[in-house]
C-alpha cells in the first residue's frame, strides 16, 4: 500500500514541478472552449445548445494530449523497467500512474469545467449533473489512455496513433457525459447516464490496467 | 417485375443499388487484393527456392 | 487440432479446403443475389428497400464474427505461443473492416428512406462504427513497430480490450430503445421474420461466411509463405 502512495506522490511530484503540465491541460482546455465562442459567435442560446458537447470534447482532446508523458520519460530513461523489479506488481503500478495523472489532468478539468461553463452559457440546472459526470468519466479517460499509451510506447507515429485506438473508446464517454450534463436543460433525469458513466469506470478500474501492463511488459522486452 | 420496374426498385434505386454495389466493390477489392499479394508471394517464394537448396522438409514457420 | 498447429499440415489442409469454400461462397453469393433481388417479397412497409437488408444483414453478422475470430486468434496467440494464432487474427483484421464498411454504409442507405436520416448517434451504429475503428486501429498497430512481433502482440491486446464492444453491439438494441430495430433473427423466441424473407438472408450469409472462409485461408496461406521467404531470405542473403 506504501508502495502505491509512494508511486502516486512520485507522479504527482513530477507532473506539479516546475508549473508542470497541469498548466498546460488547464491553459488547453480553456483555449479549446474559448474559441467556440469566438468561431461560432456570441449568442447565448446558440452557446448553451452546444456547451455540454464542447466542454466534453475538449476535456477528451485535453486528456488526450497529456497522455504521452504516462509512460513515454520512465521509458525513455529507463526507470520504467526499475519500477518494474519492484514488489508492487505492475497492475497496481498501472494504476497508481491512473490515479496520479487523474489527479492531474482529470481533476483539473472537472474543477475548471464549471467555470468555462459559465462562459459558454451552460444551463446551471445541470451543473451538479456536468461536475458529477466528469468525476465518474474524466478517470475513465486516464484508465483507457494508459492502456493506449502503454501500446503505442515507443511505436513510429505514436501520437497519431495513440488517438487512432484511443479516441474511439472515448465515444461512449462523451456520449454519456453529454447526456447526464444536458439532461437538466433539456427535461429528463441524469440518473441513468450517471450510472453507465459509473458501470463505465468501474469495468475501467478493473480491465484497464492489466490491458496496460500487459502492453508495458510487451514494451519492455 | 419488368425490367424498368427492376431497375427502379419502386422508387428506392438511389438507395438499394448503391448498397449492393458498395458491397459488391469492398468484396471484390479484397478478394483481388488477397489473390493477388497470395500469387505475388507464391512467385517470389518459388524463385528463392530455386536458388536456396532445401535443408529440411517443411517450411519453418515463425 | 495439434495437426494444424504444424504449418505444413496447415497448407495442406487450406489447400484441401479452399476449392470447396470458394466454390460454396460464389453458390451462396450468387444464389443469394438471386434471391435477394428476385425472389424475396417487397416488404409491406418497406417496399423494394427492404432489400437493402439481404446485404446490411449478413455484413453486419460478419463485421461481428470475425472480430470474435480475431480476438480468439490474438488470445491464443498470446497466452499458448500458437504460432498459426496470431496470422489468423492479422488475415481476419482487412476482411473483418471490410464487412464493417459494408454494414456501415448499406445501413446508412437504409436509414435514410426509412428512418429519415443518414445518421443517428444510437447504441448499436456508434458501437459498429467503434468496431471499424477497432479494426483499423489492429491494423495500425500491427504495422506501427520496426520489431513485427511487437506489432502482432500490441495488436492482439487491442483485440482483447476491444471485445467488451461485441456484447454492446449485440445488446445494445435491446438495452436502449432509439431508433436501430430490435433483434428479428438471433433471439431467444425464435425469428420473427417471415420464412420468404428469412430464407434469402440465410442464403446470403451463408455466402458471405464462404468467401470470409476461402479469404482468410488465401490470407493465411500467404502469410506462412511470407514467412518462409522471409526466413530463407535472412538464411541466404544472395
Amino acid at each position: 500500500m506504501s508502495q502505491f502512495v509512494a508511486l502516486v506522490g512520485r507522479d504527482l511530484r513530477l507532473a506539479f514541478r516546475q508549473g508542470g503540465d497541469w498548466l498546460n491541460v488547464a491553459a488547453f482546455f480553456a483555449l479549446a472552449v474559448i474559441l467556440f465562442p469566438l468561431g461560432v459567435g456570441p449568442e447565448p442560446e446558440l452557446l448553451a445548445r452546444i456547451s455540454a458537447g464542447v466542454l466534453w470534447v475538449a476535456a477528451l482532446l485535453a486528456a488526450l494530449l497529456s497522455l504521452e508523458r504516462l509512460f513515454q520519460p520512465d521509458w525513455e530513461d529507463g526507470s520504467l523497467e526499475a519500477l518494474a523489479l519492484m514488489p508492487l506488481p505492475l497492475e497496481l503500478q498501472v494504476l497508481a500512474k491512473c490515479l496520479a495523472h487523474w489527479l492531474s489532468t482529470g481533476l483539473i478539468l472537472t474543477l475548471a469545467a464549471p467555470v468555462l461553463a459559465l462562459v459558454l452559457h451552460f444551463d446551471f440546472a445541470g451543473m451538479g449533473a456536468l461536475v458529477l459526470a466528469m468525476l465518474l468519466g474524466t478517470p475513465v479517460l486516464s484508465l483507457i489512455g494508459s492502456v493506449g499509451a502503454a501500446l503505442t510506447l515507443g511505436a513510429r507515429r505514436g501520437g497519431v496513433l495513440l488517438s487512432l485506438l484511443v479516441l474511439p473508446l472515448y465515444i461512449p464517454v462523451l456520449i454519456f457525459g453529454v447526456a447526464a450534463s444536458e439532461a437538466a436543460s433539456l427535461g429528463f433525469n441524469p440518473q441513468p447516464a450517471l450510472l453507465l458513466l459509473a458501470a463505465g469506470l468501474a469495468a475501467a478500474l478493473a480491465l484497464a490496467p492489466w490491458a496496460a501492463a500487459a502492453a508495458l511488459r510487451l514494451a519492455m522486452e | 417485375m419488368n425490367g424498368q420496374a427492376f431497375l427502379a426498385m419502386g422508387g428506392y434505386a438511389r438507395f438499394v443499388w448503391p448498397a449492393y454495389g458498395v458491397a459488391a466493390a469492398v468484396l471484390l477489392i479484397l478478394a483481388v487484393w488477397s489473390l493477388a499479394s497470395y500469387r505475388r508471394v507464391k512467385r517470389d517464394l518459388a524463385a528463392r527456392e530455386e536458388k536456396s537448396p532445401r535443408k529440411r522438409k517443411g517450411p519453418r514457420g515463425r | 487440432m495439434a495437426r494444424l498447429a504444424n504449418p505444413t499440415q496447415f497448407l495442406k489442409l487450406s489447400a484441401a479446403l479452399l476449392p470447396w469454400c470458394a466454390a460454396a461462397a460464389a453458390l451462396g453469393l450468387g444464389l443469394g443475389l438471386y434471391l435477394a433481388l428476385f425472389v424475396a417479397p417487397p416488404d409491406y412497409q418497406q417496399g423494394e428497400a427492404v432489400r437493402i437488408m439481404y446485404v446490411h444483414v449478413p455484413s453486419a453478422w460478419m463485421a461481428s464474427l470475425v472480430y470474435a475470430v480475431m480476438a480468439a486468434g490474438s488470445a491464443v496467440g498470446l497466452i499458448w505461443r500458437h504460432p498459426l494464432a496470431h496470422i489468423a487474427a492479422e488475415a481476419a483484421a482487412p476482411l473483418g473492416a471490410g464487412f464493417t464498411l459494408i454494414c456501415l454504409v448499406s445501413g446508412s442507405l437504409w436509414g435514410e428512406p426509412m428512418w429519415g436520416t443518414w445518421w443517428v448517434w444510437d447504441a448499436r451504429l456508434t458501437s459498429v462504427l467503434v468496431l471499424f475503428f477497432l479494426y483499423l486501429g489492429f491494423i495500425a498497430l500491427e504495422h506501427a513497430f520496426d520489431d513485427k512481433s511487437r506489432g502482432t502482440r500490441a495488436a492482439a491486446i487491442l483485440a482483447l480490450v476491444g471485445v467488451v464492444n461485441l456484447p454492446i453491439i449485440k445488446f445494445s438494441v435491446d438495452w436502449w430503445n432509439t431508433l436501430h430495430q430490435p433483434a428479428s433473427v438471433f433471439r431467444l423466441g425464435g425469428p420473427t421474420i417471415a420464412a420468404s424473407m428469412l430464407w434469402p438472408l440465410m442464403v446470403m450469409a451463408a455466402g458471405f461466411l464462404f468467401f470470409f472462409a476461402a479469404l482468410l485461408l488465401i490470407r493465411m496461406r500467404s502469410a506462412l509463405m511470407e514467412a518462409r521467404l522471409r526466413a530463407l531470405a535472412f538464411g541466404n542473403p544472395g
